[in-house]
């Protein structure tokens, strides 16, 4: 892995206008085998889930995944100045879409967060972290050190952040709001803003939680209570944890065996297909399964991390290591969440959760990762034009 | 370009610190994952299997009690029941309704199988109606087709097919109550339906009876649906018990003693074995098994004549003149008497400012020994009981099973009261007086004594002066197992064979001599005869008008009447058979009791000699 630490050198053929023959020629094929890899092993746990069945999740997870790899194709096609340049754009959409699903959106597991196209149930929180990421990318590119450095120019990004994470928020979508916050901090944060001001941010995000303590409905309040004290309702909220514990635990070092998880084929394990897969997935392989997976998670997030490193523009790097920390925020809070570690907010074990929007929204993210490392050389204008 | 440089710098250290914080957090994952994986593996494991496998106990079945011929008294019936499963009929009242033109069904049935229904999981079959006849069970089964979701079911339930005959041996079985939960630990009691014994042998030898329950192990998911059967155990059956009871003779005695409050126990003298133990008026143990009503219930409670008490263990009396032999034994054996000696019976004796009567007026005259129990003379038994003294009567009284339980195998049974000087001051603080000498030398005052051991008596002084205890069980039971009792070697009392001969022969004099007690009542089939002795308890004081105005029996108050006692065995030349017969408030020993006493010695030799004991006492 080559680090950036000097200027690169402009390349021996021409990065500012890439055919689409050069572009093929770049294409991370490690960054695609391994997303083959996780999607894999998504769709062996769906077909165990189904108890031997590809029906009702794996095949249509498998359709999901190729129409999810083809965006990520043309994606990562397309310029990455066209991003930029468009990253508004996209956030102004996800923002009306955000509203709209306020003012009309379908009451599904009690929340509001879907707006029905049809053919898919568009959740425009999806939309959001994707354009949140590239918005602030394109902010932050324009962006000196030193302007960096003053309080108000950090203002406009704050609000941009906040907006849709208060709409999310009122879904009520802890989980989403969640990794808005987390993975907008995480690009503050190597964007170069002071750790003070993270302090400073903390601290008065702590002197408000109680107010946000009583804008959280009250299944939000029991979970964050069952989380800390699950033997409070060992069969009411904290059932799932329970159970899900004793799922992990009883899997031992090797597993049950494939198809042959009690918790999950006797329904002691909810939600075995979206949530809690990851914990059906290691009570059959163990934690042998467990840490491949998780080593897979890992090698998929530092592959994020080496394009990040090799992009010569820093929207591309706040680009890959935005969708990255994402990524990683995914998969972290959901084993996390499974294992007991945290409460249970309904963050999807990312690419193998069953579920569409959750795995086209992060192939398209990917296919931007891909966009920035097929772009990596190509050096950006503060607003998004060819620099001269 | 320089700045530009500069935040590229920024940027990876950043990156750098990023990542590092993401790679502590998934090494946290991994730390969790080892430790729910490794460390507490074993702990999630037993709960994952706990979560899958749902134990089913299977109930054994319970064991047959039979009589000594091995006719049944305690058997499992098939409990017929129509049980409906919900989930498989479109609508329950649809399956209620079409079952109803076969089966009656009340309202009252409808609303619980509705409230059942709520109550559980669509797929656990409700009880619709239970122990169904026959011919309900093929219309049924018959019209299956256009019943969905119906289902019949056979259980066990107990069955007394005598009813009341033998029921106080039997005892009963029910549901057991939370003590029962409390003190036994065997699931099988939770089983729905589960009955333990809860009296008689059905109590005493309730864990042999009941057996050792079977396992299934059932796989069930999170709703609890049976997936699949992983293992059965066989349980198992309890062990038919037999008793030493012959029912048939149970059955004449019952009949014999008619709906008078009685008892009468028959006893092999020298095996123990109890052939007839009868206790009249009795009940149905059946309606404990099916549950009692409040008034069927209070009128058991209430019932004067007592039937739930069996009371040739469970009631004691004073046993009057057939205790008479005790003091007659302790005499001869303390050398106060010998048989030669006579006593002049004037009618009374004077001791201090007391006058004790004899129940005959103007008295026996000048009576021996065999003379004096031949015709109960009390003035007679008054002179050598105050000659002996209380102490040695207790000894010997208890010598022969007197004043404490024989420790037959039967639950509920009560020790009788033999006194002494001790036990006088022990329990009231007052001294022994000697006139209370005289009073217990009769048989009366503190002297109580059970029907068995009255029978245990004569057993003791008519196998020679042996210590056999009585029993109904034939076989010994220990724990759940049977084992053949080994042959009988009790314990010699210590008497000598001169002073039971003495006494024998006193017996004998009371049936077999003209003028004795009993002599109406003997028996004269050829091998027969019986030995005996009547006995008549006062239940109150008689003042001296009373006395004087000589009532008939018939003239006073039931429960102020006289017990009549008798005490016999058979046959005189070699006996075998000892009996005792007790009539609550029946009036005079001789003519309430001995003719019972009579008819059922002489049935039980007719059907029972011939057939020789298995061993003679050693």
């Amino acid at each position: 892995m080559m680090l950036p630490l000097a200027p690169r050198q402009p390349s021996h053929f021409n990065r500012t206008e890439m055919t689409w023959r050069d572009k093929i020629w770049q294409i991370n094929w490690s960054l695609i085998a391994l997303i083959t890899a996780v999607c894999g092993v998504g769709f062996l746990t769906l077909y165990s889930a189904a108890q031997g069945s590809l029906e009702p999740w794996a095949l249509k997870q498998m359709l999901r995944f190729l129409l999810g790899m083809g965006i990520l194709f043309l994606v990562a096609m397309v310029d990455i100045r066209f991003w930029m340049r468009h990253a508004y754009t996209l956030y102004l959409v996800a923002m009306v879409l955000l509203v709209a699903v306020q003012i009309r959106g379908t009451v599904g597991m009690g929340a509001q967060r879907w707006i029905d196209l049809g053919f898919i149930q568009l959740q425009p929180s999806e939309i959001m972290k994707i354009a949140l990421i590239l918005s602030l990318a394109r902010y932050f590119h324009g962006a000196s050190l030193q302007e960096i450095g003053r309080p108000l120019f950090l203002l406009p990004p704050l609000i941009m952040v906040l907006a849709p994470t208060g709409l999310v928020l009122k879904q009520p979508d802890l989980g989403t709001a969640l990794m808005l916050v987390m993975s907008s901090g995480a690009i503050f944060f190597i964007a170069g803003v002071r750790l003070w001001k993270f302090g400073m941010l903390i601290a008065s995000a702590l002197a408000v939680l109680p107010v946000a303590w009583s804008f959280l409905h009250d299944y939000q309040r029991k979970r964050l209570i069952v989380f800390l004290d699950p033997d409070s309702d060992p069969l009411g909220a904290g059932y799932h944890i329970t159970q899900s514990k004793i799922a992990l635990g009883s899997g031992g070092i090797f597993g049950k065996g494939y198809m042959m998880g009690t918790q999950s084929r006797l329904n002691f394990l909810p939600e075995k297909q979206t949530d809690f897969i990851f914990t059906m997935f290691a009570e059959e392989w163990g934690m042998v399964g467990g840490l491949f997976l998780l080593a897979l998670y890992v090698l998929l997030v530092a592959n994020g991390y080496a394009i990040a490193l090799r992009c010569r523009s820093q929207f591309g790097r706040l680009v890959a290591l935005g969708v990255t920390t994402t990524f990683f925020l995914y998969f972290f809070i959901n084993t996390a969440m499974v294992m007991g570690l945290v409460p249970v907010v309904g963050v999807p074990l990312p690419l193998i959760s069953y579920g569409g929007t959750a795995m086209l929204s992060l192939l398209f993210g990917f296919g931007l990762v891909m966009s920035a490392y097929i772009h990596r050389d190509v050096q950006i204008g503060r607003r998004g034009s060819h620099e001269d | 370009m320089y700045h530009d440089y500069d935040r590229a710098k920024l940027f990876t250290r950043r990156a750098f610190m990023l990542a590092g914080g993401q790679a502590t957090l998934v090494g946290a994952l991994a730390a969790r994952m080892y430790y729910l994986q490794v460390v507490e593996a074993n702990k999630y494991a037993l709960e994952a299997e706990g979560n899958r496998i749902s134990m089913q106990l299977l109930a054994p079945p319970r064991g047959l009690i039979l009589d000594r011929n091995g006719v049944a008294m305690a058997i499992n019936q098939h409990n017929y029941r129509v049980l409906a499963v919900p989930e498989q009929t479109p609508s329950i009242d649809y399956t209620l309704d079409q079952l109803s033109r076969i089966i009656p069904l009340s309202d009252g049935d409808r609303a619980r199988i509705h409230k059942d229904a709520r109550r559980h999981r669509s797929f656990v079959p409700i009880t619709v109606r239970e122990n169904l006849s026959w011919e309900e069970v093929a219309r049924v089964e018959v019209n299956i087709p256009d019943l969905p979701g119906v289902v019949i079911d056979v259980g066990q339930s107990r069955f007394y097919p005598l009813e009341q005959l033998g029921a106080h041996i039997l005892g009963y079985v029910s549901a057991p109550s939370e003590a029962d939960l409390g003190n036994d630990a065997d699931p099988l009691l939770e089983l729905p339906g589960f009955r333990i014994g809860k009296s008689g042998v059905e109590k005493i030898y309730d864990p042999a009876l009941r057996g050792k329950g079977g396992k299934s192990e059932l796989e069930v998911n999170a709703v609890g649906r049976v997936i699949r059967e992983l293992k059965r155990e066989e349980g198992q059956p309890g062990i038919n018990l037999t008793l030493t009871l012959d029912l048939k003779l149970q059955e004449f005695a019952a009949q014999r003693l008619g709906d008078q409050s009685a008892a009468a126990v028959v006893m092999d003298i020298h095996t123990g074995d109890v052939i007839v133990m009868a206790s009249t008026p009795s009940f149905d143990p059946n309606t404990f098994n099916r549950g009692l009503s409040s008034t069927e219930w209070s009128e058991l409670i209430n019932n004067p004549y007592a039937p739930l008490t069996n009371k040739p263990i469970a009631a004691q009396y004073p046993p009057g003149s057939t205790f008479k032999p005790m003091v007659a034994l302790a005499a001869l054996e303390s050398n106060s008497v010998t048989p030669d000696q006579r006593v002049f019976c004037p009618g009374y004796v004077q001791l201090g400012n007391f006058v004790f009567h004899c129940w005959k007026h103007g008295g026996h005259g000048s009576l021996d020994l065999v003379g004096a129990i031949k015709n109960s003379c009390d003035v007679y038994f008054y002179e050598i009981a105050r000659r002996v003294g209380i102490d040695r009567i207790h000894d010997m009284a208890v010598r022969f099973g007197l004043g404490s339980a024989t420790s037959i195998d039967l639950p509920g049974e009560r020790p009788g009261l033999i006194p002494d000087r001790e036990w006088k001051r022990t329990a009231m603080g007052q001294p022994w007086h000697p006139g209370e000498t005289l009073v217990n030398g009769i048989g009366q005052g503190y002297v109580l004594a059970t029907p068995l051991q009255l029978a245990t008596m004569a057993a003791r002084i008519a196998n020679d002066g042996y210590g056999v205890v009585p029993h109904v069980a034939r076989d010994a039971i220990v724990g759940t197992e049977a084992h053949r009792r080994p042959p009988p070697n009790w314990p010699s009392l210590e008497v000598s064979h001169a002073s039971l001969a003495v006494v024998r022969q006193g017996m004998f004099a009371v049936c077999n001599e003209p003028g004795g007690t009993a002599y109406r009542e003997r028996i004269t089939e050829d091998g027969m005869w019986m030995a005996g002795k009547t006995g008549t308890a006062q239940v109150r004081h008689i003042t001296a008008r009373e006395r004087e105005a000589d009532k008939k029996n018939e003239e006073i108050p039931w429960k102020e009447r006289d017990h009549a006692l008798f005490v016999a065995f058979a046959p005189v030349q070699t006996p075998r058979f000892s009996i005792a017969v007790v009539v609550e408030h029946g009036g005079h020993g001789g003519s309430a009791a001995g003719p019972i006493a009579h008819d059922i010695m002489l049935e039980v030799q007719k059907r029972m000699l011939g057939i020789i004991p298995t061993m003679e006492p050693g």
